[in-house]
């Protein structure tokens, strides 16, 4: 069932035009324009508080833009905000399963509230519990379940009423790799099986590299968006990461000695480079400061982050969090070292 | 346990596994879809209910300690102004009012803790009337009150009073209006509230001095000025006072104690009638059932 237009023509799964979110004088997601197509996974990038939550909260109804629009499975989401709430699955990052109830009776509750054809649910339900490998447990109670379990119950469940759109909203967040990882076998199995868009925000880059394509946020703007190879490939140089005793001299150092633009990420002095094995002889070389320790990796979507942002993701992070400290430290120490 | 795997086994549903992929469809929202969806708020109200047997407990703590403790207690010292009754057959009718009232609040309460729990989440973004959600707790609610109601029933041969078929109805009718308007109430607060905390303090505040003033527990003629103002004020009192109408016409007594006891709710000297009370507390419902439905459309 793809989404098909009025005339016949395959509309995109999901259309957004200049959407904007304001809370009083903080502008969340500042104008973004994007297009999912039909059967894509597409994931949203960017650290905690870029704008990915309040993103998809629009899309999903939960939130009134505003200014721009949005339609997701071919409804706007203002106007046909029904049309969109049957087309869709939800997975919020917090849990919203009734602890109380068992497995099963989560799954029929919520096909009850979307109305699904009675006779179906008990097949339907078998089927996505299965697909999670959940249906040995589905007469357990939800409050018995490791973090895990809930999380792909909750994927079965958003996936009960056949949605078109899947929105999964940092779904292997608190979990640990390997739990992750199934979570993703189970997301890329779905997209096989069900003919579905899914839309996904994370703020692990790793995890980016399954999505179809990205869009990467920062800042409430989206400022890269293609394939994670294609992105990979456009910064096209290696990284290279050296610890000093002197950052800011070393810093210097490279400006002077050859022209690279360095930045403090992560806590050690980073820049990219054509070739960085070739690069590291004449570094020792020429520096002309004692280097401690260096390491040279292939471009990842870290880099691609930092090369359009301009710092890692989780410096990001830190500085959302601490913006207000950092601040005043360097007021009070007169900047860094 | 068992036997629902069982039977699921036996009604022949195909694995899934390998078998073609199963399509529903989620239909236009239609009454029949609305109705469905109360129907399972409302149902799972039940089961969390039943699945909570220490709160079918705790919640009958409170009301029987009155009823027994209390009653038994001050027996000796009301004994001369009951004419005769026992104290704990006069506080049976205000009893049942606190025991449906108790139990109806903690079932409101579950918006909170839906909302703490993510669960309200869920629910909110179906595509159903938030209305429906609202309605379906409020009968929930009160489904589940009027159970406890019903224990109290039950009890009613321990207090002397008589097990009349008619008035067992009228009680039960009574108290399921009474359920249902405590709950639309206990919702109304509720949809305001994020914290349990402070759902339990702002109950503490309200439902305490509600029941007090009723006069579930004392006559409420001859009262001093000043609370004859608050108890006529005081919307449990136009529960209490039917329900107990009811039971004293079922009781062989004197009419000394008929007076002293049963001398009901008066506006400037007008017995204020049974029917229309039990219309208040109806229309109170519906009022505060209008506002949390009003209050719950309009949150994000």
């Amino acid at each position: 069932m793809s989404t098909t237009g009025a005339n016949g023509s395959i509309v995109p799964a999901i259309v957004v035009r200049g959407l904007v979110k304001s809370f009083g004088e903080v502008q969340a997601v500042r104008g973004v324009d994007f297009e999912v197509a039909t059967g894509e996974v597409f994931g949203f990038l960017g650290p905690n508080g870029a704008g990915k939550t309040t993103t998809i909260n629009m899309l999903c109804t939960l939130a009134k833009p505003s200014a721009g629009s949005a339609t997701v499975a071919g409804h706007d989401v203002v106007r046909e905000r029904d049309d969109v709430r049957r087309n869709i699955g939800l997975v919020f990052q917090d849990p919203t399963l009734d602890g109380y109830l068992t497995a099963a009776q989560n799954l029929k509750l919520h096909a009850e509230l979307y109305g699904v054809q009675s006779n179906l649910v008990a097949q339907r339900m078998r089927q996505v519990m299965e697909m999670v490998g959940l249906w040995e447990r589905k007469d357990s109670a939800v409050a018995t379940f490791s973090g895990g379990m809930r999380r792909r119950l909750e994927i079965a469940r958003g996936l009960m009423h056949s949605p078109r759109v899947l929105f999964l909203d940092e779904p292997t967040i608190g979990l640990d790799p390997q739990t992750r990882r199934s979570i993703w076998t189970y997301i890329r199995e779905l997209k096989q099986r069900e003919e579905i868009t899914i839309f996904m925000t994370t703020h692990y880059m790793d995890e980016a590299e399954w999505c179809d394509r990205i869009a990467i946020m920062d800042h409430g703007q989206i400022v890269a968006l293609d394939a994670p190879e294609t992105l990979k490939a456009q910064v096209g140089r290696d990284r290279v990461t050296i610890h000093t005793d002197d950052d800011s001299a070393a810093i210097a150092a490279l400006a002077q000695k050859f022209g690279i633009e360095a930045v403090i990420a992560e806590g050690a002095v980073t820049f990219g480079v054509a070739s960085g094995e070739e690069f590291v002889p004449r570094l020792f070389a020429d520096l002309g400061l004692p280097i401690r320790a260096v390491s040279v990796s292939r471009p990842t979507l870290d880099d691609v982050f930092m090369s359009y942002t301009g710092s890692t993701i989780r410096d990001a992070e830190e500085d959302q969090s601490k913006h207000k400290n950092r601040v005043m430290m360097q007021m009070m120490t007169g900047g860094r070292r | 346990m068992s036997t629902t795997v069982q039977r699921d086994e036996s009604t022949g549903t195909p694995p899934a596994t390998g078998s073609p992929l199963v399509r529903v469809t989620v239909p236009k929202r239609s009454l029949a879809s609305e109705l469905r969806a109360i129907k399972i708020v409302w149902r799972r109200e039940l089961i969390r209910f039943r699945s909570d047997r220490i709160r079918i407990v705790t919640t009958l703590v409170q009301p029987l300690l009155f009823l027994f403790v209390l009653g038994a207690g001050l027996q000796s010292v009301s004994r001369a102004g009951t004419h005769g009754v026992d104290l704990k057959t006069f506080i049976y009718p205000g009893i049942l009012c606190i025991a449906v009232m108790f139990t109806a609040m903690f079932s409101a309460a579950s918006i909170v803790w839906d909302r703490e729990f993510g669960f309200l989440r869920e629910m909110m973004v179906a595509p159903i009337r938030r209305s429906s959600i609202v309605i379906g707790k409020c009968l929930g609610g009160a489904t589940v009150a009027s159970f406890q109601g019903v224990i109290v029933i039950c009890l009613a041969g321990l207090v002397h009073v008589p097990y009349d078929p008619l008035m067992i109805l009228g009680i039960f009718g009574l108290q399921l209006l009474l359920a249902f308007s405590i709950t639309a109430f206990g919702v109304m607060i509720a949809v305001r509230i994020k914290q349990m905390q402070s759902f339990m303090g702002v109950m503490q505040m309200i439902v305490m001095p509600m029941f007090f003033i009723s006069g579930a527990l004392f006559p409420v003629a001859g009262l001093p000025v000043w609370l004859t103002v608050l108890n006529r004020l005081d919307p449990l009192t136009y529960a209490v006072d039917p329900m107990r109408r009811l039971v004293f016409s079922h009781l062989t007594i004197s009419p000394a104690a008929r007076h002293a006891l049963d001398s009901g709710v008066t506006w400037w000297g007008w017995r204020v009638p049974s029917l229309l009370e039990a219309g208040m507390i109806l229309v109170l419902g519906l009022v505060m059932l209008g506002v949390a439905i009003w209050e719950f459309s309009v949150t994000e």
